[in-house]
C-alpha cells in the first residue's frame, strides 16, 4: 500500500510502500521499522475537528443534552480547530503541562483533503479526499462542552498526527475501520467508524456546505466515547485498521525546550 | 506605515499607501480602487473574542466572562476590503462586528502583559459576521455561524504597531448604508491586549502572523443583501464591505 509522508529536516514529500503488519516502510530499496524513522508530520494545512460524532459519545451525554446550556442536540457538525502550534509528528513528546495530572487521549480517524471542497455532494465526497491519517486530538479533560476549549484543547503538541497518509484508494470502507488505543502496550479502548453519527462522506459534505477545506486540510471525524486517559511517563499508541499507527509518550512540559526534548 | 496586499493587473503584490494611493513593492502607484484588495495577512492561527465589551454582553443577555472567552476561525473565512461576503438564503439574523485586530510579531510563550507590546507587529481592522440563525450550545459561538466562507472581512491595512500609540483608546464605528450604526472604543475592553496577549501565551505558543480578533462594542443589527457595511476604527482604517445574497450551486453568482 502507498503512502505519503514527511521525514524531519526534509523538504520533499515522500512516497513509499508501507507494511501495515510488519510497521515497516520500503524505502530506497530496503526495508525500515516506523521506530528508526525521523517523522514529521504528514499535513500541514488546518486541522479540524468534529464533537459528538460517534453514536456513544452523544448517548453518554443522555438528556443533559436538552438541559442548560444545551438546550437541544446537535444539528449541524459542530467543529473546533486544533491550531499549528499542537501539531507534532509521530513519535514526538506530547507535553504535559504543570499541575495537569492527566491528558484525555482522542483516537481519530483524519480525512486529508486532496483537492478544494465547497459544497460537496455526499455521493462525491470522497473524489476530494487524498487519504487518511491517525489522529491524536488531546485534550485537558473537560466536562463542559458549551464554550470552546482552545485552553484544553489547543496547548502545543496536543495534536500528534501520522506517521502518514495513507492514499485513499487503499482503504476500502472509512466507515468501517476499527480502532484501538494502547496506552503502555495494554488495550485500553476499541470502537469502529462504523459508528460516526455522520459518516465520512456525509461529514464532508455538511461541512462543505458552509466552509471549504483546502488541499491539505484534516477533517477529523470524532473522538469514540469513553476517552482513556495518560499520565507522564505513558506510551499512547493509537491504531487504525488500514490505516496506520501512531505512538508518542507523554513528557511532563518543563522537561521540554519548544516541544522537544535535548 | 500602513501596508496592503492587493492584486494589480494579475499578480499579487505588497504596497504600502501613499497621499492616499498605493505604492506596489515594484514602485507603481496605484489608485485604490485599481486593486484587489486582499486580507492584508494570511494569518496561520486566528483567534477571535466572544463578549470582550460589557455593552455588547449585555446586549446579548449574557454575563460578562470572567476569563477570556476565545474561539478559533479557519483560513477559509477572510476576504479584504471592498470584497462581498455572502449571506445564505433563508437566514434571519447576520450581525456585522466590528473589531479591532491584533497582527502578532513574534513568537511569544509565557509572556507577562507588561512586556506584551513587544510581541506585536500592528494592528488592522476585522468585520467578525456572526450568523445568529446557526448558533448551537456546543462550543459556542461554533464554526457554523462565526466560520462561514467569506464571513470575515480584514484590512485595508496593517498599521504598523510603531504608529499606533494608544491601541487601548480608539474609536470605533460602523455604518451601514452609511448610517452611523454602532459606536464604541477599544478602550472599553473587558480583557485588554496586553491581557489577551499574557493570557493565550500562558498556555500555548502565539507565532508571527497570528491574529487576535479582540471583540466588539455593543450596537449589532442584521444585514441584508444589498447592504453596504463599513467597519472603521480611528488610526487602523476603513473597512468596506458588501452582502450580497448567496446562489446556489450551479446558478450565475453575479451581483
Amino acid at each position: 500500500m502507498k503512502a505519503k509522508f514527511r521525514l524531519r529536516g526534509v523538504a520533499p514529500t515522500c512516497e513509499a510502500d508501507v507494511d501495515l503488519t510488519g510497521n515497516a516502510v520500503g524505502l530506497g530499496g530496503n526495508r525500515y521499522h516506523m521506530d528508526c524513522l525521523p517523522w514529521d508530520a504528514p499535513v500541514s494545512g488546518t486541522v479540524y475537528g468534529t464533537l459528538l460524532n460517534y453514536k456513544g459519545a452523544l448517548e453518554a451525554l443522555g438528556n443533559e443534552v436538552n438541559e442548560a446550556p444545551y438546550l437541544a442536540p446537535p444539528k449541524a457538525p459542530v467543529l473546533y480547530i486544533k491550531p499549528a502550534n499542537t501539531v507534532i509528528g509521530y513519535g514526538m513528546p506530547i507535553p504535559l503541562p504543570q499541575g495537569v495530572p492527566q491528558l484525555e487521549i482522542g483516537a481519530a480517524l483524519g480525512v486529508v483533503i486532496g483537492s478544494r471542497a465547497t459544497r460537496v455532494r455526499e455521493k462525491e465526497a470522497l473524489a476530494y479526499v487524498a487519504g487518511y491519517t491517525v489522529a491524536n486530538d488531546v485534550s485537558i479533560p473537560h466536562k463542559s462542552l458549551y464554550r470552546p476549549a482552545i485552553k484544553e484543547k489547543a496547548r502545543d503538541g496536543f495534536c500528534p498526527l501520522g506517521p502518514w497518509v495513507m492514499e485513499r484508494d487503499a482503504v476500502v470502507n472509512p466507515d468501517s475501520l476499527r480502532i484501538r488505543v494502547f496506552i503502555n502496550s495494554k488495550l485500553q479502548q476499541e470502537n469502529t467508524t462504523e459508528n460516526l453519527i455522520r459518516p465520512v462522506r456525509r461529514l464532508i459534505a455538511d461541512v462543505t456546505e458552509f466552509m471549504t477545506l483546502n488541499p491539505g486540510d484534516i477533517l477529523l471525524v470524532g473522538v469514540p466515547e469513553g476517552a482513556p486517559l495518560a499520565k507522564a511517563g505513558d506510551r499512547v499508541r493509537i491504531e487504525i485498521d488500514g490505516v496506520g499507527r501512531l505512538e508518542n509518550t507523554v513528557i511532563p512540559e518543563h522537561e521540554l525546550v519548544m516541544g522537544v526534548r535535548v | 506605515m500602513k501596508r496592503a496586499r492587493v492584486a494589480y493587473s494579475g499578480a499579487i503584490h505588497y504596497a504600502v499607501e501613499a497621499d492616499g494611493n498605493l505604492r506596489l513593492d515594484d514602485g507603481r502607484i496605484v489608485e485604490e480602487t485599481d486593486v484587489v484588495w486582499l486580507p492584508p495577512v494570511q494569518p496561520r492561527t486566528a483567534f477571535a473574542l466572544g463578549l470582550n465589551y460589557a455593552g455588547h454582553a449585555n446586549e446579548l443577555s449574557f454575563k460578562a466572562p470572567a476569563e477570556p472567552l476565545v474561539f478559533l476561525k479557519g483560513p477559509n473565512t477572510f476576504i479584504g476590503h471592498r470584497a462581498k461576503t455572502r449571506r445564505p438564503a433563508n437566514v434571519t439574523n447576520m450581525h456585522y462586528e466590528c473589531e479591532l485586530a491584533v497582527v502578532m510579531g513574534r513568537t511569544a510563550r509565557n509572556v507577562k502583559s507588561e512586556n506584551a507590546y513587544e510581541y506585536i507587529r500592528g494592528y488592522t481592522v476585522a468585520n467578525d459576521y456572526v450568523i445568529r440563525d446557526y448558533l448551537e450550545n456546543y462550543y459556542r459561538p461554533n464554526l457554523r455561524a462565526k466560520n462561514h466562507d467569506t464571513c470575515t472581512p480584514l484590512g485595508p491595512w496593517l498599521v504598523d504597531k510603531e504608529d499606533v500609540p494608544d491601541p487601548m483608546n480608539l474609536a470605533m464605528r460602523t455604518y451601514v448604508n452609511g448610517k452611523l450604526m454602532q459606536e464604541g472604543s477599544t478602550r472599553d475592553m473587558i480583557f485588554g491586549i496586553p491581557e489577551l496577549i499574557a493570557y493565550l501565551s500562558s498556555f500555548m505558543t502565539l507565532s508571527e502572523g497570528d491574529l487576535i480578533l479582540t471583540g466588539t462594542p455593543e450596537g449589532v443589527v442584521d444585514t441584508k443583501a444589498g447592504d453596504e457595511v463599513v467597519t472603521e476604527i480611528e488610526g487602523i482604517g476603513r473597512l468596506v464591505n458588501r452582502i450580497v445574497a448567496d446562489h446556489p450551486s450551479g446558478t450565475t453568482g453575479k451581483t
